[in-house]
């Protein structure tokens, strides 16, 4: 849909992949409302799903506006096929039991602070405004996750081995985050995107902290797995957009 | 030398007659706390079972920003579960024991979660429709006898107002949408508005608990009151979006000013409140499986909580020495 060729054509696939993997870490989230294990979490996880929804439609908006024709950012979220989603592989592996779900939130906020960090300081002034309001939201929701993980991890033995099994399995998700392809590299040297590569002593520092406290540990050698970001996704993102799209789809043209 | 009960009564009514508000720590009957405790537990698991009709719909709300909205309404609901909850609290009545009683199908919640919401006009029926009969009944308890209560109130119906708008907002740009969409609102409100209308309750006449209910001050309109205001504030919105109210038998009263209504269905308000309605059974199963498949991580946070305060126990006796 999008080539590399302009800096706007660049920029808008840098923001589809910001917009995209908040859109459907919030839609997993989305699932947990009204069945999550106590009634607070339910409040918690629907207040962590509805700032990502909101950040994303921040995203997306603006990556709408660099295309041409402009893309709303209900064409982008809703009339796009999985090929041209753009989201980190993370964050599409199913929401599982609460440990897959609380353990895939912990490495995607602890990695998410960090980049917002980087963005907040983009020399594009959008990009740095988005991130320094997402920054605040996402602080609680590292902190939120955090707290889960230890709970987890050092809490019975059934949970402990949840927690851990959760850690094997997303641990193969986390090489793309810190991935520096092509178009990384370009925004980074426009003085627009973080640079990934460089955040991972900083963002494995912490997590063996959190992991630490929580008796947990890191898995050797998970795969590395990387592809998101340039369209190619696992099974489950077309289920996922399948009912997400569902609606909008099969009523062309309406408005809601 | 405390006062005879009769002495002890006859003082609580009068501070109810003179509108003060009672508080958790004050003296009051057996009959007046347990009323209480009925009404606001069935208020408290109302909005929690009915975050699930709309729930259902999150993952599938057809823009972001409609999504966004849905999003805030269901984690408002859950916000006033845990109000009201709280409140029950007060009474000392723990949540884990009446929400024991929903679990096992024995607690009464709104009839209305009952049905099913099949298409999306069925959110924008339960906002407008359903969050607008909340409000006819919950403003008026804003200003009950029981100061907890009324507090929590008040702030539930300012969130509920918003959903009544937001349900109305989405309702209206259906009816000016496509055919099928038009059809879809049209659809919904034939099956949503003989529900909301039961959401009032039985009529007077067989009301068994609101005459004394409203002695104390915990109810302050009969049901057939607040169903008749809902009635006459709803149908001209109906006629306003171009819908049809599915009641053959409406008409306007010239004289009264009120909306006639035919016959409500009471045999199935019976039928549905006896378990037998269309989604009872999978409401409570839903509550059920997530309350049992959080087991796990209730117990694992009750299991690290501990440890950590024996870790700080210990901590803290080391520093002593």
């Amino acid at each position: 849909m999008t080539t590399h060729r302009t800096p706007g054509a660049q920029l808008s696939e840098y923001l589809l992949r910001l917009g995209d993997s908040t859109l459907i870490l919030a839609q997993q989230l989305c699932g947990w409302c009204g069945h999550a294990p106590t009634l607070e979490e339910d409040v918690a996880l629907s207040n962590v799903a509805l700032d990502l929804l909101g950040q994303s439609r921040l995203w997306l908006d603006y990556a709408g506006s660099q295309m041409t024709p402009r893309q709303s950012e209900d064409q982008l979220a809703y009339q796009r096929d999985a090929e041209q989603f753009r989201n980190v592989l993370l964050v599409e592996q199913p929401n599982g039991n609460f440990a897959d779900t609380q353990v895939r939130q912990f490495l995607f906020d602890s990695w998410h602070c960090l980049l917002l960090r980087e963005l907040s300081r983009s020399s594009d002034a959008q990009v740095s405004a988005i991130a320094s309001k997402a920054r605040k939201e996402v602080a609680y929701h590292l902190q939120r996750s955090s707290e889960w993980v230890v709970r987890l991890g050092d809490g019975t033995a059934r949970s402990h081995a949840y927690a851990q099994q959760a850690l094997a399995h997303c641990a193969d998700h986390v090489h793309e985050l810190f991935a520096m392809d092509g178009l990384d590299q370009a925004m980074l040297h426009a003085g627009i995107g973080a640079d990934l590569a460089a955040l991972k002593p900083e963002w494995f520092s912490y997590v063996q902290q959190v992991l630490a406290a929580a008796r947990l540990s890191y898995p050797q050698n998970p795969l590395n797995l990387d592809a998101g970001k340039r369209g190619q996704h696992g099974e489950h993102l077309v289920g996922l957009l399948m009912e997400m799209q569902y609606l909008a789809r099969s009523n062309p043209g309406a408005q809601w | 030398m405390s006062e005879p009960v009769e002495g002890r009564e006859a003082a609580f009514q009068q501070r109810i007659e003179r509108g003060e508000k009672i508080e958790s720590q004050d003296w009051m009957p057996e009959g007046y706390r347990k009323a209480l405790v009925r009404q606001i537990s069935q208020h408290a698991h109302s909005e929690y079972v009915g975050m699930l009709p709309e729930g259902f719909w999150l993952t599938r709300a057809p823009s972001l920003h409609r999504k966004c909205v849905l999003l805030a309404k269901v984690q408002d609901e859950a916000g006033h579960a845990q109000y009201l909850y709280s409140a029950l609290e007060s009474l000392g009545v723990e949540r884990d024991t009446v929400y024991q009683e929903l679990l096992a199908g024995r607690a009464k919640y709104l009839n209305i979660f009952n049905y099913p919401a099949l298409s999306w006009a069925d959110v924008g029926m339960i906002g407008w429709l359903t969050d607008g009969a909340a409000i006819v009944n919950q403003v008026p308890l804003s200003r009950s006898s029981y100061g907890p209560y009324a507090r929590a109130m008040v702030r539930i119906c300012q969130e509920e107002s918003f959903h009544h708008r937001q349900g109305f907002d989405l309702v209206h740009r259906l009816v000016e949408g496509t055919a099928r969409q038009r059809q879809m609102a049209q659809d919904a409100l034939d099956r949503w508005w003989w529900p909301t209308l039961m959401v009032f309750g039985p009529p007077d006449e067989h009301s068994p608990h609101s005459r004394q209910s409203m002695q104390w001050g915990i109810k302050l309109y009969s049901n057939d009151t607040l169903r008749q205001k809902f009635i006459d504030q709803t149908v001209p919105q109906i006629h306003h979006l171009g819908l049809r109210v599915p009641d053959a038998d409406l008409r306007l009263n010239e004289a009264s000013g009120h909306y006639e209504i035919g016959p409500i269905d009471w045999v199935e308000f019976q039928r549905v409140i006896q378990g037998e309605g269309p989604c009872n059974r999978e409401r409570i199963s839903s509550r059920q499986r997530s309350w049992e498949q959080g087991a796990w991580v209730r117990e694992a946070a009750a299991c690290h909580a501990d440890k950590a305060s024996t870790a700080a126990a210990l901590a803290g006796d080391e520093h002593a020495q």
